[in-house]
């Protein structure tokens, strides 16, 4: 097991170090003169050289790519053109919302898809399964913005129990911060949930008809200790892997998502930036999310280990 | 009653009150009527063998009687056991049957038993769901338990998990979990067949052991004859979902009374006519020393991947119109070595030479006539078609390495290739699952004989077909090589065919030859210690079960 993890951590690294170059050289070697793309092709020629000054951009590509990755492992991100803070500061503060909103969508679709994909299994062809897969079409096929006006309109305007969007903040106690996350996590998870719903159905209903469930049977547990003992674990495992993917789905998810409730996060800052042409803001913040997948593999791959006792011999 | 005869027989043939009764079984699923009036009496310490072909029924018997049939089943009839109708039982009270007193065995070690869970939680799990002990005190129990069935904890731990066992470790696990509560019904479904049959013997041993221990009851599920012979104190025979004939063991091996039972003792037994080979025949095809290694995946970064060699300096002979066999069980390498000949893997060393001229590594044209004059059959005929394309385009397939054939004379060829295997030149137009298994088989063997060949190399290639399929297959494989004057290349697991159908034969171990000879001579006299036990276990089955030495511990 410690020989899997380490060899895993090992291609975490070197993945890590490919990503770190591929994003360099798209936002600053190939398309050109960033100083230029920051300012517009109207600029004048000293405030460009004045920027490119400031940039460091006179310096060879290999020593500023260096120094930017250095930057990065000791968490300097280097300086915001736009904001005029330090980027690390920035994404810190977008951090706080955007991570427990991430962290709290995929809590949901978890909590919702494998208890409904497996009702859906077990009583497969049943009215329930009919009702539970023709929810989770809708939900595939409709858009999460769409949901997000639609809970908004609901819960925020009608019924008035939770904020129609904006961000008070953590300082204010820890459940006005969820409160205002709530309708943008489940607009999140809504349409993840049906998938991962629908993948968990159709694995559960392939494990239920292996051999061992069978064995169980005939040991003389119930169809739903069966269920529940043996198939349920063998399921998990296709379910883990779409859920590794789905994560950098909900990232890109909360770019939309915190737009439409006028969140602070991640997702907005990088908007703003790609507006504002913030290169230094958008190369660390898209490093950022391609970390995070990259970690978030990591994690599944780990917890296919634990899962899967086949896994841990092999490399 | 729908049943009167057998159940009063078996009744006044013994002073035991029987264990079992199924009295007229009928079974449908989705409408479609699949087990008629089945009728069928077990008695305590008492094994039944329940033979037939597949699709006969006993495997639906046996799940009928567990009540663990599949979805959309109806069932109708009488299952008395123990003073009780388990057909008319409640679920919940059946769930306290299975596993406490009845307990069953399935055929495939491989996925029974749960990947993600260790041997010991799986065998425990019956006592805390039966005794409703607490996890510790189960797995002492299970300790126990797998120490009968031959996996002390000493030498096999209750953490292994299944993928760290053998097949045949595997089975013991799956018949600890059946007996692990003393039922008093055990039902065994092909309990042997995905083993090799060293294994199966022991296997077997062990059944038998236990069911004399225990005094249970043994239902025993198979389609191998030599199993319910060294097994069996009574059988039945089923066909299309009736039983035709239940008896003594004793009485069925000399005299079954139904010609459906008799004809298939027959065809088990059935070799057929073949002229003694010519020994003066040329050598067709020579090998030399073969050696095929393959690279394991690498344990340390820094230092070359550990290599296996599947075949390990192999070299043997095969003339003109002579049938050279090869056995060995599972991993030995004989499907290797036929690979490696056929130039689908590449040699790491020796030399092949096929009539006077080198065959090794080839290339381009050379190996498209090569190819042309070796042709192969393999096991499973339907895993080896595209099911898109019709039997035609199948076995027309390899006329490619025959580019001058104009289109007519290929079109004649093939009908001509299908007649030769006993097919109709109108099957070309059919699809795959528009044969039976034999049939499929059969237009393999036409694929195989289309562009002419001189030698064929036969990969298992009756090994999945019914007894009487299988007597078919060797009648015309045996007629093929007589009018055609073939050479073939025969692997197989099982003596028995082996002994039907080849002059010569060579036993395979760990990638070596480790005897060859007559066949005839070989099975009759077997030097090598390995090559003994196979013959024993294959050839003897009912001396290698009998209770006397145990080779598993």
């Amino acid at each position: 097991m410690l020989t899997f993890a380490l060899r895993r951590l090992l291609a975490l690294a070197l993945t890590l170090a490919v990503a770190s170059a591929v994003v360099f050289v798209v936002m600053e070697v190939l398309p050109g003169d960033p100083a230029q793309v920051m300012l517009g092709t109207e600029a004048r020629p000293d405030t460009l050289a004045a920027l490119r000054e400031k940039l460091g951009l006179n310096q060879p590509a290999p020593e500023r790519y260096l120094a930017w990755v250095t930057g990065l492992v000791r968490g300097d991100l280097g300086m915001s053109y736009t904001y005029a803070t330090p980027v690390t500061e920035l994404v810190r503060d977008r951090l706080a919302v955007s991570l427990p909103l991430a962290l709290m969508a995929l809590a949901l679709t978890t909590a919702i898809a494998i208890p409904l994909g497996a009702w859906a299994a077990a009583r497969r062809n049943s009215v329930v399964d009919l009702g539970i897969m023709g929810a989770t079409q809708v939900g595939v096929a409709v858009p999460n913005f769409w949901f997000a006006m639609l809970l908004a309109l609901l819960f925020a305007i009608t019924l008035r129990w939770l904020p129609a969007g904006g961000f008070p903040g953590w300082s204010g106690g820890l459940w006005s911060g969820v409160r205002a996350l709530i309708l943008p996590a489940v607009a999140l998870a809504l349409p993840q949930a049906s998938i991962l719903a629908r993948v968990m159905r159709s694995s559960l209903l392939d494990t239920l008809s292996d051999d061992y469930v069978r064995t169980a049977r005939a040991k003389g547990l119930t169809e739903g200790q069966a269920l529940r003992r043996h198939a349920l674990r063998n399921a998990l495992i296709p379910v883990l892997t779409i859920m590794g993917l789905q994560f950098s789905f909900l990232l890109a998810g909360t770019v939309i998502i915190e737009n439409v409730f006028y969140l602070p996060g991640l997702g907005r800052l990088v908007f703003q930036a790609i507006n504002q042409r913030d290169l230094a803001v958008v190369k660390s913040v898209v490093m950022l999310l391609v970390a995070s997948v990259i970690i978030v593999n990591f994690i599944v791959d780990l917890t296919y280990a634990a899962v899967d006792p086949r896994l841990r011999r092999r490399a | 009653m729908a049943c009167g005869m057998f159940s009063t027989l078996a009744w006044l043939g013994s002073d035991d009150v029987a264990l079992l009764d199924v009295e007229g079984l009928s079974l449908a699923i989705n409408n479609i009527p699949l087990l008629d009036r089945v009728c069928l009496s077990v008695e305590p310490g008492q094994v039944l063998g329940l033979v037939g072909e597949s699709g006969s029924g006993k495997s639906l018997t046996a799940l009928s009687i567990m009540r663990l049939t599949p979805r959309g089943a109806r069932a109708q009839g009488r299952i008395l056991f123990g003073g009780r109708d388990l057909a008319a039982l409640p679920e919940r009270q059946m769930c306290a049957i299975r596993g406490r007193e009845i307990g069953m065995i399935f055929q495939e070690p491989m996925t029974a038993l749960n990947p993600l869970q260790t041997i010991g939680r799986q065998v425990a799990e019956g006592f805390r769901l039966h005794l409703g002990l607490s996890q510790r005190e189960a797995l002492n129990r299970a300790a126990g338990v797998l120490a009968r069935v031959g996996l002390p904890p000493e030498s096999i731990p209750l953490s292994r998990y299944p993928h760290e066992l053998s097949g045949g470790q595997r089975q013991r696990v799956v018949v600890a979990m059946a007996v692990a509560l003393e039922p008093k019904l055990i039902i065994a479904d092909e309990p042997t067949t995905a083993l090799d049959v060293t294994t199966q013997a022991q296997i077997l041993r062990l059944l038998r052991r236990l069911v004399a221990e225990t005094g249970a009851g043994l239902v025993l599920i198979t389609h191998d004859l030599a199993v319910v012979n060294a097994m069996a104190d009574h059988v039945a025979v089923m066909r299309g979902g009736q039983v035709l004939e239940q008896g003594r063991a004793a009485e069925f091996r000399t005299g079954a009374r139904h010609p459906y039972a008799r004809a298939l003792l027959d065809s088990s037994r059935y070799a057929p006519p073949r002229r003694a080979p010519d020994l003066k025949a040329v050598t067709l095809l020579e090998v030399e020393g073969l050696v095929r290694e393959y690279a394991l995946p690498r344990r340390n970064p820094f230092r070359p991947a550990p290599r296996r060699r599947a075949v390990d300096g192999v070299s043997f002979a095969i003339r003109r119109g002579e049938c050279l066999g090869l056995v060995g069980e599972s991993g030995c390498g004989k499907s290797t070595t036929a690979r490696a000949i056929l130039a689908l893997e590449p040699l790491q060393g020796g030399t092949i030479r096929f009539d006077g001229r080198g065959a090794a590594n080839l290339s381009g044209a050379e190996l498209l006539a090569f190819r042309r004059r070796v042709q192969m059959v393999f096991q499973d005929p339907y895993g080896s078609f595209d099911p898109r394309h019709k039997a035609g385009r199948i076995i027309a397939e390899p006329l490619r390495l025959l580019p001058d054939l104009t289109q007519p004379e290929a079109r004649r060829r093939v009908a001509a290739a299908l007649e030769e295997v006993g097919l109709a030149a109108s099957d070309a137009s059919k699809y795959p699952h528009e044969f039976s298994g034999g049939q499929r088989q059969r237009l393999a063997i036409a694929r195989a004989l289309i562009t002419r060949p001189d030698l064929i190399v036969l990969d298992e290639p009756v090994s999945a077909l019914d007894v009487s399929i299988r007597a078919q297959v060797l009648a015309l494989l045996a007629d093929l090589q007589a009018r055609l004057g073939l050479s073939y290349l025969f692997i197989s697991h099982d003596l028995g065919v082996v002994r039907a159908i080849t002059d010569r034969v060579l036993v395979m171990r760990d990638g070596q030859i480790v005897e060859g000879g007559e066949t005839a001579q070989v099975l009759q006299a077997p030097q090598h210690p390995y090559t003994r036990e196979l013959v024993t276990a294959a050839l003897r089955l009912d001396r290698a079960v009998s209770p006397q030495p145990d080779l598993a511990s």
